[in-house]
């Protein structure tokens, strides 16, 4: 109890609160009860202020002009790169590669290191809990070159199978594609010794870490991942901005994803010479924009502290599932030990949806459906859930309302 | 809307406990699929339609209380009916989901099926509503099961496809 108490102080929950101006908002007529963070985060005015001020200030195309504002953007982008690097512990700037988000990272893997480097006959490993987007690129990477994907099952907690995982490897597995958290569950995996036995078995692994980057600081010399895929508006950063985290020499011998402008050294007709990494990888103008205002989510996250985001958002969960879990007529789908702040569950009686339409009417927000894992929902054997997930900035009486929400709902449908 | 009672009425709460004319039709003339990949709401019509008018009419799936219970009271209201009738409240029922008839004020042939009007004010749940009838409506024009709709899709993003 004392512990608990030590965490929720570590988080000044009133002042975080105030620096999401969004929070203030009120929905049918109720303030609003924020309970969708795993689809996407909410902005602090830290982040916002930033865009504002890159948009009146300091904007202009990067890379490519001697002007003073060309100059500026191109250090604000690039001292981003590098408060990317910092929080994940990359050893280099270069192995840090803006994206769009998780997905286009991801595809990106697939096509620059998947197409060149896996072939017929070859296997891919990919878990049961993943989202589409890391299942959809490496079916397509299947079909095309001839290779063959192999699924980690899990247990019915949600947790892999790690004995059935160290078994799927022969000598055809080529790569192994993984989410370190899972969006549907919320189990954590054990990414670092499953990064260790693919290792041992030679085979390169990305993780997405879609759900995991808000909620725990990131070392990648420890996860020793050669692949980490994240987005930028999961973490209180903008959409439209994620990151490929690559180990250099991997992202040296792969092939670009796209052609364009800012990946070149030199074109003619005969001859594209392509540029070095980051470069590479970095077709056309990026989202300039975007990318300073997730440098400035990392800063923000930072002054909070990922240690005291992920104990509080566990007391937060701990709590919800303790009160959730006592309702009768309610299943908790996903009860792995080690669980993210998502809180997956199941009605008796009602579609999700319905427990959705409900909930929004007293301003609550939460994800309703398949959370695109739809293999997960197939695992068990259900067409949607309804997902709660939380982020620092809620409160145990934003759980309160939850829980009173659900007991409306199934008064409604008794 | 903020008080959901004003949707979730007690008629459409008991049709989606017990829903009517539930099941499928051996020797059916008429059939089609309904699918929502967004909900997963997922409805299957059969029909018999003998001389221009709806005979029996059933329909069985998976789905949200609202596209349920929709389904439950479409096969009641057009059941006995000329297809040319059915065909005016699917007209009607997708104008009222939609928010471009208003039941109370406009005329219309409705009846009970205005406890829907409601969902005109939750976007996300429209094409749970009309899910059904836009099935029936693929139904009745597909005496030999074919895919149906594309660029006439009343309800973009659901697929509906005769079977
Ligand atoms: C685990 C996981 N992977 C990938 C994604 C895709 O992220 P994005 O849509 O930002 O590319 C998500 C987001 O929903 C996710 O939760």
């Amino acid at each position: 109890m004392k512990v608990e108490r030590m965490n929720i102080e570590r988080i000044n929950i009133d002042q975080v609160r105030s620096d999401f101006p969004i929070l203030g908002l009120q929905v049918s007529g109720k303030p609003l009860v924020y309970l969708d963070n795993a689809a996407s985060s909410q902005m602090p005015q830290a982040v916002i202020d930033r865009i504002v001020r890159y948009q009146s200030a300091e904007h202009s195309n990067i890379h490519r002009a001697v002007h003073y504002l060309s100059e500026l953007a191109t250090k604000e982008f690039e001292a981003a790169r590098v408060k990317v690097q910092h929080f994940l512990k990359a050893k280099e700037s270069r192995e840090i590669i803006f994206t769009r988000g998780t997905t286009e990272a991801i595809n990106l893997v697939m096509h620059g290191y998947g197409r060149a480097f896996i072939g017929k006959g070859d296997e891919i490993i990919l878990s049961g809990l993943e989202h589409h987007a890391n299942i959809v690129p490496w079916q397509m990477l299947a079909e095309e070159k001839g290779a063959v994907l192999r699924v980690i099952p899990m247990n019915d907690a949600g947790e892999l199978l790690i004995e059935e995982f160290e078994a799927l490897f022969n000598a055809k597995t080529k790569f192994l594609a993984l989410s370190h958290v899972s969006n549907a569950l919320g189990t954590i995996n054990p990414v670092k010794q499953m990064v260790a036995l693919a290792h041992m078995h030679g085979v390169p692994v990305l993780l997405d870490g879609a759900q995991a980057a808000p909620h725990q600081a990131l070392d990648m010399q420890e996860l020793d991942c050669d692949f980490y895929a994240f987005s930028g508006h999961k973490m209180c950063g903008p959409t439209g901005i994620g990151v490929l985290y690559g180990k250099a020499h991997l992202l040296e011998k792969m092939q670009p994803f796209m052609g364009g402008g800012d990946m070149i050294l030199s074109v003619t007709f005969e001859k594209t010479k392509y540029n070095v990494i980051p470069a590479k990888f970095e077709a056309g103008t990026p989202p300039i924009m975007a990318a300073i205002a997730l440098g400035a989510a990392i800063d923000y996250l930072n002054g909070i502290g990922l240690a005291n985001i992920e104990a509080y958002e566990g007391e937060l969960l701990a709590y919800a599932t303790e009160q959730v879990s006592a309702m009768p007529g309610v299943r908790i789908i996903g009860t792995a030990k080690k669980k993210a702040a998502v809180l997956s569950f199941e009605i008796k009686g009602v579609h999700p949806h319905d427990v959705g339409t409900i909930l929004n009417g007293d301003g609550i927000a939460i994800r309703t459906g398949h959370h695109c894992a739809q293999p997960v929902m197939q695992r068990f054997h259900v067409p949607a859930t309804a997902r709660a997930s939380f982020a620092f900035y809620n409160t145990k009486q934003e759980i309160d309302k939850l829980v009173v929400g659900i007991r409306k709902v199934q008064e409604m449908f008794s | 809307m903020s008080d959901m009672r004003q949707l979730y009425q007690e008629v459409i709460l008991d049709h989606n406990r017990k829903p009517r004319n539930f099941g499928s039709l051996s020797g059916a003339n008429r059939h089609a699929e309904g699918h929502n990949p967004l909900c997963g709401d997922h409805i299957k019509l059969s029909m018999n339609v003998l001389d221009d008018k709806i005979e029996t009419i059933a329909f069985e799936g998976e789905g949200c209380a609202i596209c349920k219970a929709s389904a439950s009271m479409m096969t009641g209201a057009v059941k006995g009916k000329a297809v040319q009738e059915a065909e005016t409240l699917v007209e009607e029922f997708r104008n009222m989901a939609t928010g471009t008839l208003d039941p109370d004020s406009q005329t219309n042939h409705l009846g009970k099926l205005k406890v829907f009007a409601g969902v005109k004010d939750l976007p996300s749940r429209v094409k749970c509503a009309i899910l059904p009838w836009h099935t029936l409506h693929a139904a009745l024009h597909s005496e030999i099961s074919v895919s149906t709709e594309g660029a006439a899709d009343p309800i973009p993003g659901a697929e509906i496809g005769g079977q």
